[in-house]
């Protein structure tokens, strides 16, 4: 699945903090399957090199020993891409990267402790919801399979904000049992409204706590899932 | 920041205080404190040739203590195998290396952490993981699985809800944060384990053949730097309180568990495999047990040099550390570098990027002494060979075990009685919580990230990994790593030199039945108090049981860990060699899971001379008969050899769907497993195999040793039997069927589904 303009291969940066540690598999999906190579950006950077788009990766940046990503939301480099998100740039955070990308309000809630208090790794199934982004639009009402792994990952927004969420068609992915009905059963975590992932108004930001780089190869778990997931983020800039 | 220093003249430094060694109760305590003998303390004065000073008794007391001198196991150890064409680093490392494919290595060890996960659960277990993690990355090996062997006492014990819960946890947080997978492993619950919980933590690396690192203090004039976090007073004494024995109204070990910060092991893992793949360094260390001071003797030892540290130079992060606890402290997430002068800014460059701090505390010397300058005193000065020589190495007496009188097939005919009693349906959901899903367990671990986890945990046999790099054989570009734990403690506790046997077995079985050919294995050898005669027989039964078992199979132990005095109140633990093995093969999309999800046959195989036993079976554990007495299964060595081969060619030619070796539980218990989570039901008949001869129960129940049960892929059952033809010990023959049915039938009982499946997950809850 090669996608290239007229330019060449898309330039993507991928943020690394001390403590990201599914930076290596990032890589590893898009060189494989994409042709892509990621360009490294160090936290301790001010401005991004020339990028179309920048990737969030997870793990837990500078421990996590706050609140999960509360430190890297005020990295030097965060505030290099708020301005390119606030350009319209496009920006994809995974599992950590999702919650910097909350912690940093570019997108709108909280990731917090699952129910239960225990960390979770498993393949859950997600529903996409219905709205005007790319990736509503190009995974339409599709159910995905892919792989979580975390201890904070309950999405939570309070009453006003959520009514938003869905009236704009935020709500990109829900977490739904294999017949794509999300209920109690199938909420891991105790995510408001089964959310596991959400786009900003613009559609351009999406952050979800499924880990789509780790669904690329049916060998792995038995779902290619996450290459859909991907390809509709490079899509959303392209 | 210093980067030169000046020898000064140590002959000329004032020395501190020696320790006053009036006979009298405070010099008994301070022995009894420091875990030394009589005979110990005066081979101390002697290689000194004067009194030790408190740091100084502080070293050698951790330098010989069990858990680094392994001053009791040492004279049998020797006599592991160690040599075969793929290992490339055996035993004495800080891990082993084999080769796997083309240039890449794998680099693995296992090691217990058993004491401090008792005292405090989550930090004990956490800290295991990160000690483990270091062993393998220091030497320029990239983690990629981790493995854990865990056992706690009764369930309904008091104490093993807390430690379970906190065990789990505190290797999932870890574990989880630095970004390694932990794809497989074993727990069990037994009461020889109520005073004393066993947490096996191991670690699986990737390296390049020319790339392994060791751990050397080469190069006088060489500058010695530390790297990592700040040394603080945790885990003081904790080598020596691994080389000891519990008593349950003593409480005041807490103090010395360290505390783990997995982020810093992060940084630590990049920053190393950085500065070692630039070339940076010349020796490194992790400070494991006994800290500086044994990663500093351990480096001079190895290279034959001398090494002058100053402590005022040591990040600290309290204050008024005295030498003793600067050089005994166990602070986690520490290393030890050796490095040429001129490379010094380029290093600090690299370590300042992943904010580590760094300093310079010495220099490598021609001495051949280890000399420790702290506040103007000389604290240490002590002579690396004679301390190393002369540690000292006990050949303790043995007492081979009384064992019960009772006649084995009267046992056998006890056990079949009992479970008749209970009810065959009974023992099977009994059999079927006691050794049930793990998912409450594996579920706490990130199983996927690294994207090469084929098989994890949920494949309920070995683990399979993908691993994709540029240093393998091209030809083999779906290369796959296997690695599985194993250790059946009712047979150790029965016969010890079975026992260690069947647990390299049980490890090659369950790699065989994933398609895979073990290259090694590494072994945590658990046991009691060796100064009790019993438990040092049966530490060398086992050790003797190892390595027949690995002669056997040609599969050489290329590193380890031997933790002893895992007694409370005089009670040690039943005997636990816990084995780690590592496999190979060669494309791992045909490896097959142990558990099924579609409709197939069902067949056994099984070597001809199978005799089905009681002793030390679950079904023997379930029903509260003597774990004492009885035999444990037979091996035939032939018989084991031709099946796994067998195993690797179908698999190989792509006829296995799936396989899974029969273990706890006999056949029954086995395949009942196999299909719990499937939502497919079974009928299973034995009456045309061997094991016809014997009583319908001990058929279904009783356990054995070389057997698999296979699902075939459809349409490839003919040709897999027709190689079958030509086995000489082994038959396979169809025993059942899993079918789309409401219930689990075998021989004449049956069970229904739903009350098998809610045994089978309902294990840990």
């Amino acid at each position: 699945m090669k996608r290239f303009t007229a330019l060449g291969a898309p330039r993507i940066g991928l943020i690394d903090f001390p403590g990201s540690n599914c930076d290596r598999d990032c890589n590893d999906a898009f060189e494989r399957h994409f042709g892509i190579k990621l360009i490294p950006v160090w936290h301790t950077e001010h401005t991004l090199p020339q990028v179309d788009a920048v990737l969030l990766p997870g793990g837990f940046s500078y421990g996590d020993y706050l609140r999960s990503g509360a430190l890297a939301a005020h990295s030097p480099i965060m505030g290099a891409v708020k301005s390119f998100v606030s350009k319209g740039g496009a920006a994809l955070g995974i599992c950590n990267g999702f919650q910097i990308l909350t912690e940093s309000h570019l997108l709108p809630g909280a990731l917090l402790r699952n129910r239960g208090r225990r960390f979770i790794c498993k393949f859950v199934n997600l529903a996409a919801g219905s709205g005007n982004s790319v990736y509503q639009k190009q995974l339409g009402q599709r159910a995905l399979r892919l792989p979580i792994a975390h201890g904070e990952g309950r999405y939570y927004i309070e009453g006003e904000g959520l009514r938003r969420l869905h009236d704009q068609g935020q709500v990109a992915f829900r977490y739904a049992d294999a017949k794509g009905q999300a209920n109690d059963e199938s909420n891991p975590n105790g995510a408001v409204d089964n959310i596991a992932g959400i786009v900003s108004e613009n559609g351009r930001v999406m952050g979800l706590m499924p880990h789509p780089e780790r669904a690329t190869d049916r060998l792995l778990g038995g779902s290619v899932d996450g290459l859909a997931v991907l390809d509709t983020f490079l899509s959303s800039f392209m | 920041m210093t980067t030169t220093f000046k020898l000064s003249d140590t002959a000329q430094m004032t020395r501190p205080q020696q320790i006053d060694e009036t006979p009298g109760p405070a010099f008994t305590a301070l022995m009894r404190k420091h875990k030394l003998t009589g005979e110990e303390y005066a081979r101390v004065k002697d290689i000194l040739g004067r009194i030790p000073t408190m740091a100084e008794l502080g070293i050698f007391s951790a330098m010989w203590s069990e858990h680094c001198s392994y001053k009791s196991s040492r004279v049998h150890l020797k006599r592991f195998p160690t040599e075969g064409p793929d290992v490339v680093v055996g035993p004495g490392e800080n891990a082993g290396v084999v080769r796997l494919s083309g240039k890449l290595c794998l680099a693995f060890k296992m090691e217990s952490h058993n004491h401090p996960s008792y005292i405090e659960p989550y930090q004990g277990a956490a800290t295991g993981v990160g000690g483990i993690l270091r062993d393998v990355f220091c030497m320029g090996a990239r983690p990629i699985a981790n493995l854990n062997a865990l056992r706690f006492g009764l369930r309904s014990h008091q104490r093993t809800p807390h430690l379970v819960e906190n065990v789990v946890k505190g290797i999932g947080d870890y574990g989880n944060c630095v970004g390694v997978p932990t794809v497989a492993g074993n727990v069990s619950f037994d009461a020889s384990y109520n005073g004393n919980c066993l947490v096996n933590a191991m670690t699986v690396g990737v390296i390049h053949e020319d790339r392994i690192f060791k751990g050397y203090a080469t190069g006088q004039g060489n500058l010695v730097v530390y790297l990592g976090s700040a040394t603080g007073r945790d885990g003081i004494h904790g080598a020596s309180m691994a080389s000891g024995s519990f008593a349950t109204s003593e409480n005041s070990e807490r103090s010395t568990v360290q505390v783990g910060d997995p982020f810093t092991e992060k940084l630590l893992l990049e920053a190393t495999l950085d500065v070692l793949d630039k070339g940076l360094v010349v020796g490194l260390q992790d400070m494991g047990a006994a800290g500086l001071t044994s990663s500093s003797f351990e480096m001079a030892g190895r290279a034959g040099n001398g090494l002058y540290m100053d402590l005022d130079h040591v990040p600290v992060r309290t204050t008024a550390m005295t030498a003793y606890e600067l050089l005994l402290s166990e602070s986690q997430e520490r290393m030890l570098m050796v490095i040429e002068p001129h490379k010094w800014e380029e290093l600090r460059a690299v370590l300042d990027k992943w904010q580590l701090a760094c300093t310079v505390i010495g220099v490598v010397t021609d001495t051949g002494r280890v000399q420790i300058h702290h506040k103007g005193l000389l604290e240490v000065d002590v002579p690396v060979d004679p301390m190393t020589d002369l540690a000292p190495k006990y050949e303790r007496p043995m007492r081979p075990r009384v064992k019960d009188a009772l006649d084995p097939e009267v046992f056998n005919q006890q056990v079949t009685a009992a479970a008749l009693a209970r009810g065959p349906e009974a023992l099977l959901l009994a059999a079927l919580r006691d050794t049930g899903d793990k998912e409450s367990i594996y579920s706490q671990y990130d199983q996927h990230i690294g994207t090469q986890t084929v098989h994890g945990p949920d494949a309920q046999g070995a683990a399979a990994l993908w691993v994709r790099s540029e240093w393998a054989d091209p030809s083999e570009p779906y290369l796959g790593v296997l690695t599985a734990a194993a250790c059946n403690e009712r047979y150790n506790r029965l016969d010890a030199y079975l026992g260690g046997a069947h647990a390299v077995l049980k490890a090659a079985r369950t790699i065989a039945a994933a398609g895979g050919r073990p290259l090694a294995i590494t072994d945590c050898l658990n046991y009691g108090n060796p100064e009790v005669p019993e438990v040092m027989a049966d530490f060398s039964a086992g050790v003797d049981g190892i390595s027949l078992a690995c002669r056997e199979l040609s599969v050489p132990v290329v590193s380890g860990n031997v933790s002893l005095y895992n007694e409370t109140d005089g009670e040690s633990i039943a005997p636990t060699p816990m084995i780690g093995m590592v496999g190979k093969i060669q494309d791992v999309r045909k490896s097959p899971t142990a558990t099924v999800t579609e409709s197939a046959a069902l067949y056994l195989l099984c070597p001809l001379k199978v005799r089905p036993q009681f002793g030390g079976s679950l079904a023997a554990k379930l029903l509260d008969q003597s774990l004492q007495a009885g035999l444990a299964p037979e091996i035939d060595w032939h018989a084991e050899r031709e099946g796994m081969d067998f195993l690797r060619l179908i698999v190989d030619k792509g006829q296995v769907s799936a396989c899974r070796d029969v273990g706890d539980g006999g056949v029954i218990t086995t395949a009942a497993k196999m299909v719990a989570k499937s939502g497919l039901g079974l009928q299973l008949d034995l009456a045309l195999t061997e094991l016809a001869r014997y009583p319908e129960l001990a058929q279904y129940f009783g356990e054995i040793s070389g057997a698999f049960l296979i699902c075939f892929n459809s349409g490839d059952e003919s040709k897999a039997l027709q190689s079958a033809a030509t086995l000489r010990y082994n038959a396979v023959i169809k025993v059942g069927q899993v079918v789309d049915s409401s219930k689990i039938s075998w021989g004449p009982w049956s069970m229904p589904l739903k009350v098998c499946h809610h045994a089978f997950t309902s294990a840990l809850s």
